[in-house]
């Protein structure tokens, strides 16, 4: 369960940065990505997948959040 | 020699590998690359940040030395205790030419030296009383101290003292910060895990000091200037520059840095990260926590310099980018002076890196800017993050290395034999005796600045003074008639 901060890039995509790890990746897709919710299955560029319980209201960017390891 | 084309660059890697045992090349190979540029994520090319193999010769420090040497050793107002064997401290005094004004020993303390000395009873009986004792000490010494930090060495560690709850009692005894950091030697693979703990005292012993310290009065042109360290004076040339494009510089460190600056970062409107490898961390906790966007930039030679004023610009109004313009343009006449001077005399040369934290990455284009050519580059100390941004530095097909041993380093400049090495001290004398001309780039070899205009000025200057030293043709011994002969008995020796 890693600790990961999610910022912006200026190009507005997100950013997926776990310190521990090395890992700065962007966010691909978000499973649930509404303005009451964000948060559920998230799919990096890399192929990678985390899973983070949906949160609501939706984190205001930066936020360190935790994740578990999605499947595949 | 020319370029070498991307098989044989392969080729190269494998034979220098060659000598290695099985396991050992396996290994090493994962950290040398071949630069591409369709490759979006450099873990695809390199693997960094592991540990080095056992036996080999690596130029990596400890983490004691990322926190103590690197990161907290030029906050200058403070006093920097080594906590520990003398040694580790004194070994590595006042090394990196952190440049910085006050009068040491009154009001700052940048190039002393302080040390618990433990002996061997400090070892087998706990060192934190002697801590406490040391720490008044210092107190009726240099009472102008405004802080002050202990730096674990290894022993504190493995004996387990408690130097967070010394800090506590002795903070509130005399009414200043304390800053226990643990960063003992034996952490992480190299002195970047050094940084990031270094970083993470700063966070919690000292950016929130003064949350809801209303007195500080902000402008929207506050930016605060992280990850410069002032070698040879790198952070004064540029500062300068951001200073004349109408913003104000609240906070610079480490380099020629101090507390107050430290506790006022929190309320600029921008950070500018330099070294992102030392100060990423803090930079995103701040970004987090307070909102305060950060970006990075390179101040290195006049091409990357405008780039990154124009970008610096771009975050403020039109003003500050009417007067970035206005900045560029003062100096173009300057640095066209400069390259109309050097870049003949060292245009087409080539060049192979071997350093730390940026400048792998950022010196390319102070390079480019004088016509000359990086074929190869490599970190000590990076992560993946740091290889990501170089791939798009370098040429295709040039290579990349990561924690070269002394073996492969030497190896590899004997093939090819680039026209001039920057790495550091350990390695200057060995190329030097080679017949290469050598520049140290940790602490640009007792010069500098090399940053900003002015100091792109004097980076033409010592490159070229460097390369075009007339020394290098008085290598070969008077008796030795042929290039090919002095080659054979070069080889000989070796
Ligand atoms: S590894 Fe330990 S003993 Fe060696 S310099 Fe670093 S802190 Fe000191």
């Amino acid at each position: 369960m890693p600790n990961v901060m999610i910022r912006r890039k200026d190009s507005g995509e997100l950013l997926f940065y776990v310190a521990k790890k090395d890992l700065e990746e962007t966010i691909a897709s978000v499973q649930v990505d509404t303005a009451l919710q964000w948060g559920g299955e998230v799919a990096l560029t890399d192929g990678s997948r985390w899973y983070v319980e949906p949160i609501s209201p939706p984190p205001v960017f930066p936020a360190t959040l935790r994740f578990r390891r999605g499947e595949g | 020699m020319p370029a070498l084309t991307r098989e044989e660059t392969l080729e190269l890697i494998q034979e220098v590998l060659e000598v290695y045992p099985e396991k050992a090349k396996k290994d090493r190979a994962k950290h040398l690359a071949v630069n591409d540029h369709d490759i979006e994520q450099s873990k695809k090319c390199i693997t960094s940040n592991r540990k080095s193999l056992p036996g080999v010769m690596t130029i990596r420090g400890c983490a004691y030395a990322g926190s103590k040497g690197v990161v907290w050793g030029p906050i200058k107002d403070m006093i920097h205790i080594s906590h520990g064997p003398v040694g580790c401290g004194q070994y590595s005094r006042a090394g990196r030419r952190n440049y910085y004004v006050g009068h040491t020993g009154v009001n700052t303390f940048g190039t002393m030296n302080f040390t618990s000395d433990f002996q061997e009873k400090d070892i087998v009986f706990g060192g934190d009383k002697k801590l406490g004792k040391l720490i008044t000490e210092l107190e009726s010494l240099f009472p102008l101290s405004k802080g002050i930090s202990v730096q674990s060495e290894c022993p504190i560690g493995l004996i387990g003292d408690d130097i967070e709850s010394v800090a506590r009692e002795q903070a509130k005894a005399l009414g200043k910060p304390i800053v226990p950091v643990r960063c003992e030697g034996f952490r992480g693979v190299s002195q970047s895990l050094g940084h990031h703990i270094a970083n993470d005292a700063i966070r919690d012993w000292v950016i929130g000091n003064r949350d809801g310290d209303e007195r500080f009065v902000a402008t929207p042109y506050d930016v605060a200037i992280i990850g410069d360290y002032n070698i040879g004076g790198d952070a004064w040339s540029s500062r300068i520059l951001l200073e004349e494009m109408g913003l104000r510089v609240v906070a610079q460190w480490p380099g020629d840095g101090t507390l107050a600056e430290l506790e006022l970062t929190p309320k600029v409107k921008l950070n500018l990260i330099h070294c992102y490898r030392s100060m990423n961390y803090i930079s995103r906790f701040m970004e987090e926590k307070y909102g305060i966007p950060w970006m990075e930039y390179n101040f290195f030679g006049p091409t990357k310099i405008a780039e990154s004023l124009r970008k610096i610009a771009a975050r403020f109004d039109e003003s500050i980018q009417a007067k970035a313009e206005a900045v560029i343009a003062r100096y173009q006449a300057q640095s066209e002076a400069v390259i109309a001077k050097y870049r003949p005399r060292l245009e087409g040369k080539k060049v192979m890196l071997y350093v730390g934290g940026l400048r792998p990455r950022h010196v390319i284009g102070a390079y480019e800017d004088l016509g000359m050519e990086v074929v190869g580059t490599g970190y000590e100390f990076a992560h993946n993050d740091d290889y990501d941004r170089t791939i798009k530095e370098m040429g295709n097909a040039t290579l990349l290395y990561d924690d070269l041993t002394g073996f492969e380093l030497e190896e590899i400049v004997q093939r090819i034999r680039p026209d001039l090495v920057g790495s550091g001290v350990k390695e200057k004398y060995l190329f030097q005796k080679m017949g290469i001309p050598f520049r140290q780039m940790h602490s640009w070899d007792y010069s500098g600045p090399y940053h900003g205009y002015d100091g792109f000025a004097i980076f033409a200057r010592d490159m070229d003074m460097t390369i075009n030293n007339p020394c290098w043709d008085k290598l070969k011994a008077p008796w030795v008639k042929d290039a090919a002969t002095a080659a054979a008995a070069l080889a000989a020796r070796a």
